[in-house]
């Protein structure tokens, strides 16, 4: 070492090293990420299916974190610094991600999109001690395992399925018609089994006129569904009821066309069909289905300005549920690091706990979560897709448009 | 149409015809990797992200100039023999005596590069190409045959057929397959070994160029939809026969249709665990495949 360097005021001694040790101690072993001035931002690590076979619906939810900031600062919101992380469709690559997040501070987690990825971090956040908040996923389990850092708004398989059955009879009252049977087509990831087992339990209490005649599982990631509609087509069901994903959706279609069957109408319990991809990837095509999901209620005033945000940022982007449930997520960490005043995990998990947000978008009373950390008020709604917009026909409150009924056949449509 | 039970026998017709449809395109492209096996004995793990790349092709040429990929499926074809003659010239032939394991990283590193570089260049969304016959399909009596599975398997005997022909009918193809008899004898008579290996290589990736734009026609494309397409050529060439190219071409039709029986006689959900249950059981009653010949 050249003792020149260190010459005079500059001159580094035993003591001077050993305290600057000892204050780099101090600092390590504080709870450096406790911060009480209300300015700080707050590190929220926003997990997603960026690639991979959910690839255009992770993206699609990114639309909502794009859109959320100037939002929540017209709210008088805290800033938040966002973390993007990419799931990769997979369910060990979300757990990895989460792990990673947090190891590079994020202070809070948003997403998965999935309810097999958001199992996979909502483990992660629990032993962590880092609030999850999830944007989508509908397995019933993720918020039954006692969690205390765990919240979603988002309804449940129960809640959706409930809600679809009492809005579909609503649309057969009205369009004068039922289907007599349904085939039912579902994914068999989380999600698709957890809706499954839930039409098992929630249907029969409903009395609907059509029964299911056959049920077909199928790989959300197949590359050929030629097969499953075939079958589905030879049980000559009056209506196709359906758990899907987006590519799968359009996979399906497509071969609905091929095959030549349009089925009365198709009931859509999951996402894939109101999606942007699907309505500009198959046009004319994708008319007709009606889907029947968690939405907005668009006579809120906050789901207008998400709305205009959402045409200002991204230009014929129909706003649909990935936009509003990751922006709502989004809106209840920056309500809840308001509140605390405190990055410290605990703090926010409480503060998340005693949300109470009604100026939202989602319909329902607003954002509120019960003692397993699941807001269970939120009501679902019935859209279709009419000339590449999506409207909404039920429930008649939230409704603004009347219902087509049934679907033109896909050889009809000139 | 199932009603209490009764099924109707169009059902397996058409899921069996569209079976042997895609068997024939997923042939084609197994039939690549048999043949660069064949030859020049070095399993190319990175066929599957080549597959990906020609799809690309097929997408890009049909997005920018409207391109039909039936038509373009000759110059990608191309493309892709001088990639993979290339390839096997300047990448894979230093390795040629190194030990296997050495090939088999290489080749996976190959693999990494080509999926990165195109999610690099076009993003993790699913691409397809929407040509102006997508949506059609042939009625035959109780047949709905898919139009664009139709002319792609159509394709695929095409490609197959100019390719048996070659090695059959060709000097080149004979001293391809003096090569792949015989390596010492071959370099004794005098022939270019390293010039015909890569004319091998080239001619397999050719084959994967082809497969490539006929299956941008019948499925979308995202990049990280080599390892499946590398894992579905080598089975149904291990079924079929390594080195074998009547067996890849088999193996593909066999595998297309047992898996699309599966789904409808069992459930679609198990379609890939039938595929693999009779690569367990060629493995272990027929391990050279079905029209391989015994070491």
């Amino acid at each position: 070492m050249n003792r020149n360097l260190h010459s005079g005021d500059n001159r580094i001694t035993r003591r001077t090293v050993t305290a600057g040790l000892g204050a780099s101690v101090v600092a390590g072993i504080a709870p450096f990420n406790i911060v009480r001035a209300q300015d700080a931002t707050l590190k929220v690590g926003v997990l997603l299916p960026r690639s991979g076979a959910q690839a255009g619906i992770g993206q699609d939810c990114q639309r909502g974190v794009d859109i959320a900031a100037g939002l929540l600062k017209e709210l008088g919101m805290p800033p938040l610094q966002i973390m993007n992380g990419d799931t990769e469709t997979s369910v060990e690559v979300a757990r990895s991600r989460a792990e990673k997040m947090i190891s590079d501070g994020a202070q809070v987690l948003v997403g998965a999109f999935d309810s097999g990825q958001s199992t996979a971090i909502a483990q992660v956040a629990e032993q962590k001690g880092i609030p999850y908040v999830i944007n989508i996923a509908a397995a019933p389990q993720i918020t039954e395992q006692g969690y205390k850092f765990v919240f979603r708004n988002f309804p449940t398989a129960g809640m959706i399925l409930a809600d679809a059955f009492a809005n579909q009879k609503e649309i057969f009252e009205a369009a004068g018609a039922a289907p007599k049977t349904a085939v039912f087509m579902h994914v068999n990831d989380t999600f698709g089994t957890a809706m499954k087992g839930g039409i098992g339990a929630v249907m029969p209490k409903f009395n609907m006129p059509y029964n299911l005649v056959e049920t077909i599982a199928y790989d959300p990631t197949s590359r050929d569904l030629s097969v499953e509609v075939a079958k589905a087509k030879a049980t000559g069901a009056d209506a196709l009821l359906m758990v899907s994903r987006l590519n799968d959706a359009i996979l399906i279609t497509r071969e609905l066309v091929k095959q030549r069957w349009s089925p009365m109408a198709i009931l859509s319990m999951g996402p894939g069909w109101y999606e942007d991809q699907y309505l500009k990837t198959l046009g004319k095509l994708s008319d007709g289905p009606l889907s029947f999901v968690p939405w907005y209620d668009p006579n809120k005033p906050m789901s207008k300005k998400l709305d205009e945000a959402l045409a200002k940022a991204h230009p014929g982007v129909n706003l649909n549920t990935n936009h509003v449930y990751t922006f709502e997520a989004l809106l209840v960490a920056a309500d809840a690091f308001k509140r605390a005043r405190s990055t410290d995990p605990k703090a926010l998990a409480d503060a998340i706990r005693q949300t109470n947000i009604t100026d939202n978008v989602s319909p329902g009373p607003g954002i509120q979560f019960n003692e397993k950390g699941q807001n269970d008020k939120l009501k679902d709604s019935a859209i279709q897709n009419r000339g590449g917009k999506l409207v909404t026909v039920a429930p008649k409150v939230a409704a603004n448009a009347k219902v087509e009924w049934p679907m033109t056949p896909y050889d009809k449509r000139g | 149409m199932r009603r209490g039970g009764i099924v109707s026998t169009d059902i397996y017709l058409n899921v069996a015809v569209s079976g042997v449809l895609t068997g024939l395109v997923y042939g084609l492209m197994a039939l690549g990797l048999s043949v660069i096996f064949g030859v020049v004995r070095v399993v190319n793990f990175a066929h599957g992200e080549m597959t990906t790349v020609a799809m690309y092709f097929a997408v890009v040429l049909f997005a920018t100039l409207g391109l039909d990929p039936l038509l373009m499926m000759v110059p990608i074809a191309g493309v892709l023999f001088v990639f993979g003659y290339a390839m096997q010239r300047w990448l894979i032939n230093p390795f040629i005596s190194r030990p296997e394991h050495s090939q088999f990283i290489l080749l996976v590193a190959v693999a990494i590069i080509l999926a990165n570089g195109l999610l690099i260049v076009f993003g993790p969304d699913a691409r397809s190409v929407q040509t102006s016959y997508a949506f059609d399909s042939f009625k035959i009596g109780p047949l709905i045959v898919d139009a664009t599975k139709a002319f792609a398997g159509l394709a695929a005997i095409a490609v197959a057929a100019a390719l048996f022909a070659f090695f059959r009918f060709t000097r080149l193809g004979t001293a391809i397959r003096a090569c792949a008899d015989n390596y010492t004898g071959a370099q004794v008579i005098g022939l270019n070994v390293p010039r015909l290996y890569a004319l091998t290589f080239g001619l397999g990736a050719a084959c994967v160029g082809a497969a490539g734009a006929m299956l941008a026609l019948v499925t979308d494309v995202t990049p990280p939809l080599g390892p499946s397409f590398t894992l579905l050529a080598f089975v149904i060439v291990i079924v079929g026969g390594l080195g074998s190219m009547s067996g890849a071409l088999a193996g593909g039709i066999l595998i297309g249709v047992i898996a699309a029986l599966a789904g409808l006689f069992y459930t679609p959900s198990a379609k890939g665990m039938f595929v693999f249950a009779i690569l367990v059981l060629v493995l272990l009653f027929r391990p050279q495949g079905i029209f391989g010949r015994r070491a």
